[in-house]
């Protein structure tokens, strides 16, 4: 039988030469077709002897192998070609702008408030509400602020009727919530805060006649003006995750509280004042059924839109409620 | 209240310089709201006195003026030669004259030649010694004024003057002698009070003095003086003081009756003598009558008004204002001056319902001190007599009952624990001592006798923030709180209101925060209200009634924005709305959005499309979460809403809230030029949640078969998929609609539903057969309740 081994050479540059799967099956077709070279050669072992046969085949089979591993790696050649173009084709500006989803937005006061929210809760206070149309007497009177007292003065107050007023503060959320804790008898220790919307007949540049405070309150039987400044102080470290803030007290005036103080924060250099605070006065405690020689409390109210300006540098305190959404898509 | 330091300072004997007595008041609880110098800093500048004056030759406005400032060289007066253009310069003339090397606000003085002639100096206005804002001629001094003398000295002009922000508490301190007892009080330096010793009786003339109110005036001291000039000037001293006070001069008389006001905290008020008849009576006004005041002001007296009268009718308003009629004028020979302790609730509110606030009304509705009232009788008549003459008559005083002050205990214990700070009984002795409170103690346990000008002393309480204030709050450590823990509940079955910000957020949609009282016309157009909640007192008229939906504001902030050249927004607010319901009025929160301009932002490859009604719908949904299911849209018409385009939405049968599209006549109200859609629903409508429950998960696979039934186009297919929802038919666990189609193949007035159907079973594998049953049942279910047939 003649060598085949010529063909190997022969068959790989065929293999080579085709560009296209469909040139490569032609040139395939050539060795390992019905008609092909080594298909035909195959034919032929019939031909020979018993002997001859085993050996002939054998050299057959090698040269077979070899095209047909020639014929494989050119295959896989092609193939990875077309897949390169396939993906070339498929290539994109991954630095295009995403597919925009519009994102909202909180407002910065509820940012604040769910800061004030979070932190307190932390250390066990409860968020406590109460209403905005709030009746006289939850608002001043039981508050130890009576009718024509000149305290009233400090609260310029819309009124609804005479007997409804929109609050002034949450101090009453206080004065609720102890009558209804007692009412359910839960008993001291009361910790809560409440925040929300108060009203002052006030409008300029640094006034609005509406804004944001939180209410503080903790009753206990051994809480302390020292506790106070504490827990204000450990709040105004945390919102404003700043250590070295301290806080300062300067004597002050609220009818409900005794004693009572302004709050100071340290702030650049200087001192900023950020809200009115005291111990729990008699009077309301008596307004509530607690006994104010067994049990103690303190409270304190905290401007929510300056504690926003502060934090994130607002210097006009009309942008809150103006609601520009070049301003309130800052806070995202 | 405002007043000068030096006045302050001549009364208390402080080494503290001015910021740290500003800062000691301050930390005191007397607040420094303001500390501004007298006037700006200069030097050499001495009062002047003008000997001659000559035109000068070149100069037609201009004078040379010989100028005596006390130069003495080898004992002869060297008077200076300057030029001067003031219109008032002439010989005689006592006025400021910066001398060479001043330094005055923004320029100083050289020897200089003023048109050719030497000038040595510069004659000086109130303008250019910075203590006014205008000036049109030279400072004119008094004619006593020592020449040579530095003006600052003259003038008294190394001064501050200080405002106090005084709490409603401290009307101690309405006073100088008040403020000069707390800052002994607070530094330890002593008191300088001038001895004031009654005035001996010049005449026997009185006045009868009838207390008919002897409750509303526990003190009444009164006392003629006759024959006094009551145009006699008043000492410059004095007028400084007043004006840095900031009250002006009226004449001697009332000026000095101020000044006391200002020195002790003690109102007072001089009457003409001659106008009034017959006694003074303290009674309470009658009906109908009148008064007209010192400002011209009628007052329509009420019967609770406190009046000092005489025979003919009232004469003033008592502790607000003097009358008109018996008011001291320049002619007046004999007063009547009164010194009289009103009790705090008599006065308290009437300078609020007549809208006018005194110095007097503040002082007497805040407590002016008792022990003081005769004292200051004395020191005024003292004052007459030295700047205006006269001959004064016996004190008339008529006293009733006077407050109590009642002692006070103080525990040391109590005292340490509210405080939180280890003080002793020593300590809170010292710091007692140093108030000048009187008292006792034992055991630990202070008894303290309040001075009758403390109004604010009359629990423990009082006591431990005296003591505190005292000691210094500076001084009081922060101490974080020792407490049991235990932790706070956490519902899961009602979601927190921030969860729900949370969902409008991811959708796209910005909070704002809008006013709670809004323009009467939103809530009459946008939601039909005629009888909103009104305030009495609005700041503006269109902040005037309160709102009962947020739609208002949403509306105002888009055109807020787009005026502002916006062309999309998404917005929401979470807040109150206020109804009246019989006598009380109820308040709900509610989560309310607007979605105005593209569905999605402009961008590339992305066709712009406006957000239509069911993309905001799945926003609703959003928000309702897994509730959607007991929730149901129901076609319904809203003032502020397009008829075709709105539902009410409903929780199990209870309306919680609106979706819908403006209606178009308020686009074209609010200027919009696209859709706007809006919803509201009640936050605690929809924050109560079901706790999942466990479903067991089948192990066989769903079936699933699409199917088209043809019905009525006025069916709503929320009913068809709820009626099938309901039937509850065997195998059927899911339904959906996933095309709508009317148009060629279809008759008029009917819509094709394309549903897939999802069956299940979790004992076995369904077969074909099961399923044909199923689907089956459901046309069959289709055809009884809707005529519904299956679309070939």
């Amino acid at each position: 039988m003649a060598d085949l081994t010529h063909l190997i050479p022969v068959a790989a540059v065929d293999f080579a030469n085709s560009a296209t799967m469909n040139d490569l099956e032609v040139a395939k077709a050539k060795y390992l077709g019905k008609t092909g070279a080594l298909t035909e050669a195959l034919k032929g072992l019939g031909k020979l002897s018993n002997e001859d046969r085993p050996a002939a085949g054998a050299a057959i089979n090698v040269v077979k192998q070899a095209i047909e591993s020639a014929l494989t790696e050119r295959r896989e050649a092609l193939l990875n070609a077309e897949q390169a173009k396939q993906l070339a084709q498929e290539s994109i500006d991954v630095t295009l702008p995403a597919r925009a989803q519009a994102m909202g937005g909180l407002h910065p006061v509820t940012l604040t408030l769910q800061r004030i929210e979070q932190l307190f809760h932390s250390i066990g206070f409860e968020v406590a509400t109460g209403p905005e149309i709030e009746t006289d007497f939850y608002n001043f009177t039981a508050l130890n602020i009576p009718e024509d007292h000149p305290a009233r003065a400090m609260h310029d107050t819309f009124y609804i009727d005479e007997a409804n007023v929109l609050r002034t503060h949450t101090s009453p959320v206080q004065v609720r919530y102890m009558e209804n804790a007692l009412k359910n008898n839960k008993i001291p220790p009361l910790k809560i805060i409440a925040p929300g919307r108060v009203y002052r007949v006030d409008s300029d540049a640094t006034h609005s006649p509406m804004f944001h405070q939180v209410e503080g309150l903790w009753v206990d039987e051994d809480i302390s003006f020292a506790n106070l400044k504490g827990v204000v102080q450990d709040f105004l470290q945390k919102f404003f995750e700043r250590d070295d803030l301290t806080v300062r007290f300067r004597p002050s005036f609220f009818p409900f509280t005794e004693p009572s103080a302004e709050m100071d924060m340290s702030w650049n250099g200087g001192w900023l004042e950020i809200g009115g605070c005291g111990m729990v006065h008699p009077e309301v405690f008596k307004h509530v059924n607690i006994d104010h020689e067994k049990y103690r409390g303190f409270a304190f109210g905290l401007g929510v839109e300056r504690l926003t300006m502060l934090r994130y540098g607002v210097n006009d305190l009309r942008h809150f409620f103006n609601n520009d959404l070049r301003f309130l898509s800052q806070f995202r | 209240m405002q007043f000068s330091e030096n006045w302050l300072r001549s009364l208390v004997n402080t080494d503290l310089d001015s910021q740290a007595l500003n800062h000691a008041l301050t930390m005191a609880g007397l607040e420094v709201e303001e500390m501004q110098p007298v006037a700006a800093a200069f030097t050499k500048v001495v009062v002047g006195k003008i000997l001659t004056t000559s035109k000068h030759p070149d100069a037609d406005r201009l004078q040379v003026c010989s100028v005596d400032v006390g130069h003495i060289v080898n004992g002869k007066n060297q008077p200076l030669q300057i030029v001067c253009g003031a219109p008032n310069a002439r010989p005689g003339l006592l006025a400021p004259c910066a001398l060479v090397g001043a330094e005055l606000p923004g320029f100083s003085i050289k020897e200089a030649k003023v048109r050719g002639v030497e000038s040595f100096g510069m004659m000086c206005s109130s303008k250019e010694l910075g203590l006014s804002a205008e000036a049109t001629g030279l400072l004119e001094l008094a004619a006593n004024a020592l020449v040579g003398q530095d003006i600052r000295q003259h003038l008294d002009l190394d001064d501050h003057l200080l405002t106090l922000k005084l709490t409603p508490n401290r009307s101690d301190c309405l006073s100088i002698t008040g403020i000069a007892r707390d800052v002994a009080a607070i530094t330890g330096a002593t008191t300088q009070f001038e001895a004031i010793t009654a005035v001996a009786a010049d005449t026997k003339e009185t006045k009868a003095v009838v207390v008919a109110q002897p409750e509303a005036c526990p003190r009444y001291c009164g006392r003629l003086v006759t024959g006094i000039n009551a145009q006699a000037s008043t000492p410059d001293w004095m007028l400084r003081r007043l004006e840095r006070s900031g009250l002006r001069s009226i004449g001697a008389v009332v000026d000095i009756t101020n000044y006391v006001l200002l020195q002790l905290g003690q109102p007072m008020h001089a009457f003409d003598a001659s106008k009034l008849s017959g006694d003074i009576k303290v009674r309470f006004a009658q009906a109908n009558e009148s008064l007209l005041l010192l400002n011209d002001q009628e007052v329509a007296l009420k019967v609770d008004d406190l009046v000092i009268a005489d025979s003919q009718g009232a004469l003033a308003l008592a502790g607000i204002m003097g009358g008109k009629s018996t008011s001291v004028g320049s002619d007046t020979t004999n007063i009547f001056l009164e010194s009289v302790f009103f009790s705090p609730s008599v006065i308290a509110g009437k300078s609020r319902r007549i809208g006018l606030s005194t110095d007097s009304s503040y002082r007497f509705e805040r407590g002016v001190d008792f022990g003081n009232t005769r004292n200051a009788l004395e020191y005024a008549t003292i004052l007459i007599k030295q700047i205006c003459g006269g001959l004064a008559g016996p004190v008339t005083e008529v006293i009733a009952t006077l407050p109590e002050r009642a002692p006070v205990q103080l525990r040391l214990a109590r005292l340490v624990s509210v405080l939180g700070i280890p003080l002793t009984q020593a300590d809170v002795d010292k710091l007692l001592t140093q108030l000048d409170f009187s008292f006792t103690v034992a055991n630990e346990v202070f008894v303290v006798a309040p001075p009758s000008y403390r109004f604010d002393i009359s629990i423990e309480e009082d006591l431990i923030e005296e003591v505190a204030r005292l000691h210094g709050y500076d001084h009081i450590p922060a101490i974080a709180p020792v407490a049991a823990l235990a932790l706070l509940p956490a519902t899961e079955t009602s979601l927190h209101q921030n969860k729900l910000r949370d969902y409008l957020v991811a959708a796209g949609y910005q909070e704002i925060i809008g006013y709670s009282f809004v323009d009467e016309n939103w809530e009459r157009d946008l939601l039909g209200n005629t009888h909103p909640i009104k305030l009495k007192n609005p700041i503006a008229s269109n902040l005037s009634v309160m709102r009962t939906g947020l739609w208002g504001g949403l509306l105002d902030t888009l055109s807020y924005n787009l005026n502002r050249k916006q062309d999309r927004a998404y917005l929401f607010e979470v807040g109150a709305v206020y109804q009246q319901q019989g006598a009380a009025y109820v308040e709900e929160t509610r989560i309310s959005g607007l979605a105005y301009g593209s569905a999605k932002p402009e961008q590339w490859g992305v066709a712009s499309a406006d957000i239509d009604f069911f993309e905001v719908k799945a926003h609703v949904e959003a928000l309702l979460g897994t509730v959607s299911d007991q929730v149901v849209y129901e076609k319904a018409e809203h003032t502020a809403l397009h008829p075709g385009q709105s539902a009410r939405i409903l929780r199990n049968g209870k309306a919680i809230g609106w979706l819908g599209k403006l209606h178009p006549k308020w686009q074209q109200h609010y200027s919009l030029s696209k859709s706007t859609f809006l919803f509201e629903l009640s936050t605690e409508a929809i924050l109560a949640r079901q706790l999942p429950a466990y479903q067991e998960v089948s192990k066989f696979l769903p079936l699933r078969r699409d199917l088209a039934v043809v019905l009525d186009e006025s069916i709503a297919v929320d009913i068809v998929l709820r009626t099938i929802k309901s039937a509850n038919i065997s195998l059927i666990t899911e339904v959906a609609l996933f095309d709508i189609y009317q148009g060629p193949g279809i008759a008029e007035n009917k819509k094709s539903l394309a549903l897939s159907i999802l069956m299940h079973d979790t004992q076995r594998t369904l077969t074909d057969s099961d399923a044909d049953t199923a689907i089956e049942n459901l046309l069959k279910l289709l055809q009884n309740h809707f005529s519904a047939i299956l679309r070939n």
